[in-house]
């Protein structure tokens, strides 16, 4: 598929959803299985529990999905050309990751219409690792022209459990590969639908007031005592989920019965620790204890999932 | 880290080929991002056979015996084996064995496997399939290929057979990424790197750097621009690269309003990119030199300009954290119990930002509490300081206050080592005074034996306080460095200490403010330990010493002045630099020839018991060499302590080294071991007068030749 050969509006080079588009066609094209985002305010799409929580076990996963992601220290009242505290990430899991997970990737690239001979395409390596998920891998930040526009990650460890198989994670971040593609300098400039005259809608269009509005929220008005009051709600709540729903001593009771619904829960706990964060009331020392906090549930929810199907409690059955 | 990683496969494989009987003549590493290369040159193409005698039992040993030693030995009978005969032992068997050499091909093949495997990456991964299983392979990133051929200069080479994790060795590579990726086949290794340098891959990274840092000079020089180099970015750059090719970007000449340091370490640290200045000025140009990995097809223009977008946004958030670092931080009346103890003017941003410091509660370190705590100290030190070395109190107060505000400021928080340089570009925009700002950048000076040491008061004042509040909390809490971990830099800080006492030319006896110091600690934490200031003062000699040495100073004739309780390091220097001249000059060496001969014989009597008498009698002197001694020592004595009194380390050696002539005198013409028991014991007390006057200065006995 060129991309010359496409109407404009849905040429990844002049539209936002185009290359949203061609993503999904590249990777349902190698199998994934194309999701939608995660409906839940989260910091990176490694959060989606099709990421997270898939990771785990032995049961071999494709998935691709975009994922809408929240930094809140990131906002800048939409005055950066390309900082936002809410943007969209495009990821990808493959488990095991295929020993061409690079040239699959660069194949992307080049379906989006990114010339390898023209842009300077460049595997920057990266150690990565999220303490509150608990969670580290090796891996390359992909850079395009001095930008990093996606994050490559051999999972080695997710939720304190040693991944086996490793999985290989793809992140694009979409609205700066969307500006290289556009040639566009303002991420708010973009074409989002690709259309042209009283028809186009931009990404300023689309988030521009919600920067700034959010970028207020984010640092002057949310209420931290009430965030206070909901991270301490969503770990308890967490932490009873997981209770309720522990697998019983014998027979057909030995499988964990209510895994997911408690990992919201931590990613709820996640994401009002960022927020608390912005806001600037959370000290040094603090801030260690609530990333073990979110940790210790990531790490009972990842144990969990083992026990459940989908984590593999029942492959080795099925292999036989 | 593959500088390092080439570096060890070198050894682990040429160790590992020695190890097995081979020998070489040479083997040079190289690498590139993707790829880890080693050319071994002049291997031999078989080890040597290794002949050794196993001695076995008597030739009249019984049948057990004798089994035992076949197998032992790998021999299928008796016949195969040697008598030799001894005189004492008679007749016994020995097996001659023969290892026969093996082909180097052979000993690769076993060798490498094994080194593959256990690789000391400092991290390392599984991937693929294969790390469901236990065991496989971890590799810094998916090993993806393996080349290893082996041959005489002039036949053909041949694959060495042996395989990874399912990665089979062979003689196939490819080339650069983009602009070569098919297949290469290679025999040897000129072969090897002719083919990629063809595949545009400069295989070696000296030569990678040179080509950046010489066309970096040129485009910069091409423009009218001065490259700003950097040894640490063109080696990490030079890493990043297969085939460098040196482009030129531009943004904003608005941007240059943000302070230097910033946007350099943002170009730096960020996007890997030089920056550029007007040639023989500090001042940036609004050009950065990139490096890229391809020979782009539109010459690099979709390249620069897309470089130069990222700059540009990285340029607009450096702006933005200089501006925000400048306005007032929201929930302000927050901030009014901190405000209160430390003085702060919550009109004024560093001041907001020290409060914020404060009322978050920062740790400094779980046992010695808050960075605000931890400036309440310094404070107090440093006005104490302040009393003594005449520093003016209010602007010390106000710059031990301010000394720690920017760690709460974003461009610090993004720049971690911009701490104290952007508090004073802060201070200077509130209205500081410069004395005041200065103080805030420099009281983390010196950093090392290299850096510079402030001179001005009100910075010696805050640097030495800061300095002396680690160095007696970590002490207090038993966290002192050890071998070669000092993971809080306290040798540093030491040192520091010392070179702002010794290069400022400051009396500032120590153990004082040891004691001012832990005070302050223990005010706030009365649990850590009290009974420091030996110990610390211990180390304090250790790191003086080192420093002395560093200058020239000989380690005997610090030791000779250096007492445990000398706490005025300015006075210890100055004793050293007074004795050295001393005892280099004829006089001197004399001297302490003389010295030490005294001393030894009044060692040697002391330790056989002989008497000594308490006083020296002038009335059982029988020569003149003794009353001579005697008046010399006196007067020598009186002046010495005179000069000392005065701090005159110089005359006070000087008057020493008048007694050089009738010391000599004495021991030519004395006998000190007379018959007669009560002149012995009075000219054995004239000896000891000699030690006592030169210890006035130093200790002899420690000092050598």
């Amino acid at each position: 598929m060129t991309t010359a050969s496409l109407p404009d509006h849905m040429n990844p080079k002049r539209s936002f959803q185009a290359l949203i588009l061609t993503l999904h066609n590249y990777w349902a094209d190698k199998g994934c299985a194309v999701l939608q985002p995660y409906d839940m305010e989260v910091g990176a799409g490694t959060f989606h529990p099709a990421t997270t929580l898939r990771a785990l076990g032995p049961k071999p996963w494709r998935a691709a999905y975009v994922q809408p992601s929240r930094r809140p220290t990131d906002g800048r009242y939409g005055e950066n050309p390309n900082r936002l505290q809410h943007y969209y990430q495009y990821q990808v899991l493959l488990k095991p990751n295929p020993s061409n997970l690079q040239e699959l990737y660069l194949g992307s690239l080049e379906a989006i219409g990114l010339d390898p001979l023209l842009h300077d395409i460049r595997f920057v390596e990266d150690d990565w690792e999220s303490p509150t998920l608990g969670a580290w891998g090796l891996g390359w930040e992909c850079w395009c022209d001095g930008m990093e526009v996606s994050q490559f990650t051999y999972f080695q460890q997710v939720c304190g459990i040693e991944c086996s198989p490793v999985s290989g994670e793809l992140t694009y971040g979409l609205e700066r590969l969307a500006m290289y593609v556009q040639g566009v300098d303002n991420v708010y400039d973009l074409n989002f639908n690709g259309r042209e005259g009283a028809e186009k809608i931009t990404y300023g269009d689309v988030f521009l007031q919600a920067e700034q509005e959010y970028s207020r929220h984010n640092f002057e008005y949310a209420n931290t005592a009430m965030l206070h009051q909901h991270f301490i709600d969503a770990e308890k709540e967490c932490v009873a989920l997981l209770a309720a729903g522990a697998p019983g001593d014998a027979g057909n009771n030995r499988l964990h019965k209510c895994v997911l619904p408690a990992y919201d829960q931590c990613i709820k706990a996640s994401h009002v620790f960022n927020l608390l964060d912005a806001r600037g009331v959370i000290s040094v020392t603090e801030r260690q204890s609530y990333i073990l906090r979110v940790r210790t549930l990531a790490k009972a929810c990842g144990e969990a999932f083992l026990l459940t199907d989908a984590g593999g409690a029942n492959w080795n059955r099925e292999a036989a | 880290m593959q500088r390092k990683a080439a570096g060890d496969l070198k050894k682990l494989v040429t160790d590992a080929l020695v190890e097995a009987g081979l020998t070489y003549e040479g083997a040079r590493e190289y690498w590139t991002p993707r790829r880890l290369t080693l050319d071994i040159r002049g291997l031999n193409a078989r080890s040597a056979d290794v002949r050794e005698e196993r001695k076995g039992p008597r030739t009249d040993a019984n049948e057990k015996a004798i089994e035992g030693f076949l197998r032992a030995a790998g021999l299928s009978s008796i016949g195969e084996a040697h008598v030799h005969s001894d005189a004492k032992k008679g007749d016994f068997y020995v097996a001659h064995i023969v290892k026969p050499g093996r082909d180097a091909e052979d000993i690769i093949a076993e060798v490498m496997p094994a080194i593959i495997r256990d690789f000391p990456w400092p991290k390392s991964m599984r991937s693929g399939a294969a790390s469901a299983r236990p065991g496989s392979l971890r590799w810094v990133r998916p090993l993806q290929s393996i080349v290893c051929t082996f041959g005489s200069e002039t036949e053909e080479t041949r694959v060495i057979p042996f395989q990874v994790d399912g990665i089979v060795a062979a003689n196939v590579t490819h080339g650069h990424r983009f602009h070569a990726p098919e297949a290469i086949t290679v025999r040897r290794f000129a072969d090897y790197s002719d083919k990629l340098e063809k595949a545009k891959v400069v295989l070696d990274a000296e030569r990678r750097k040179e080509i950046i840092a010489a066309d970096a000079r040129n485009i910069a020089f091409a423009n009218g621009l001065e490259l700003v180099e950097d040894e640490g970015l063109l080696e990490e750059v030079a890493g990043l690269v297969e085939w460098p090719r040196v482009l030129m970007g531009s943004f904003e000449q608005s941007y240059l309003e943000i302070p230097s340091e910033i946007i350099r370490l943002t170009i730096k640290t960020n996007q890997k990119c030089f920056v550029t200045r007007q040639p023989g000025s500090e001042t940036l140009s609004n050009r950065f030199i990139l490096i890229s990995n391809i020979e782009a097809k539109d010459g690099g223009r979709e390249i620069v300009h897309g470089n130069g977008k990222v700059v540009r946004a990285r340029l607009s958030d450096a702006a933005h954290f200089w501006k925000r670092d400048q306005g007032d931080l929201p929930d302000l009346e927050t901030l009014e119990p901190s405000a209160e103890k430390f003085g702060l003017d919550l009109k004024k941003p560093l001041d907001q930002r020290m409060a914020k410091l404060d009322a978050l509660n920062v740790t400094f370190h779980a046992k010695l509490g808050t960075q605000g705590e931890r400036v309440g100290r310094i404070r107090s030190i440093a006005l104490a300081l302040a009393e003594v070395t005449g520093a003016d109190q209010a602007l010390v107060d106000r710059a031990a206050v301010l000394a720690k505000a920017d760690l709460r400021t974003e461009a610090v928080g993004e720049f971690p080592e911009l701490q104290g340089i952007m508090g004073h570009k802060y201070a200077v925009l509130q209205g500081e005074s410069a004395a005041v700002a200065n103080a805030i950048e420099d009281h983390y000076k010196p950093q090392g034996p290299s850096d510079r040491v402030p001179t001005d008061p009100v910075a010696v004042a805050v640097a030495l306080a800061d300095k002396l509040d680690t160095l007696v909390g970590f002490w207090a809490i038993d966290e002192k460095p050890t071998g070669s971990k000092d993971p809080y830099a306290l040798r540093r800080a030491a040192l520091g200490v010392i070179r702002l006492i010794l290069e400022g030319r400051a009396r500032l006896p120590l153990l004082p403010f040891f004691d001012i110091a832990l005070r302050a600690l223990m005010a706030q934490r009365p649990e850590v330990a009290g009974d420091i200031a030996a110990d610390l003062l211990a180390f304090f000699h250790d790191r003086l010493k080192v420093y002395l040495r560093d200058l020239g100073a000989r380690y005997d004739l610090i030791d000779a002045v250096l007492t445990s309780e000398a706490d005025d390091l300015l006075m210890i220097a100055r004793r050293v630099e007074a004795l050295t001249a001393f005892v280099t000059a004829e006089e001197g060496r004399n001297l302490l020839a003389g010295t030490k001969r005294a001393t030894q014989i009044l060692a040697a009597e002391e330790k056989k018991g002989t008497e000594v008498a308490d006083m020296v009698d002038e009335k059982l002197f029988r020569l003149d060499a003794e009353r001579t001694l005697h008046a010399s020592i006196k007067l020598a004595s009186d002046d010495a302590r005179e000069a000392i009194g005065k701090e005159d380390f110089r005359s006070a050696m000087e008057a020493l080294s008048r007694l050089r002539e009738p010391v000599d005198v004495f021991f030519n013409d004395v006998l000190v071991n007379d018959e007669d028991q009560a002149i012995r014991a009075n000219r054995l007390a004239l000896l000891g007068l000699i030690r006592t006057a030169t210890g006035e200065v130093a200790d002899f006995s420690k000092i050598s030749g």
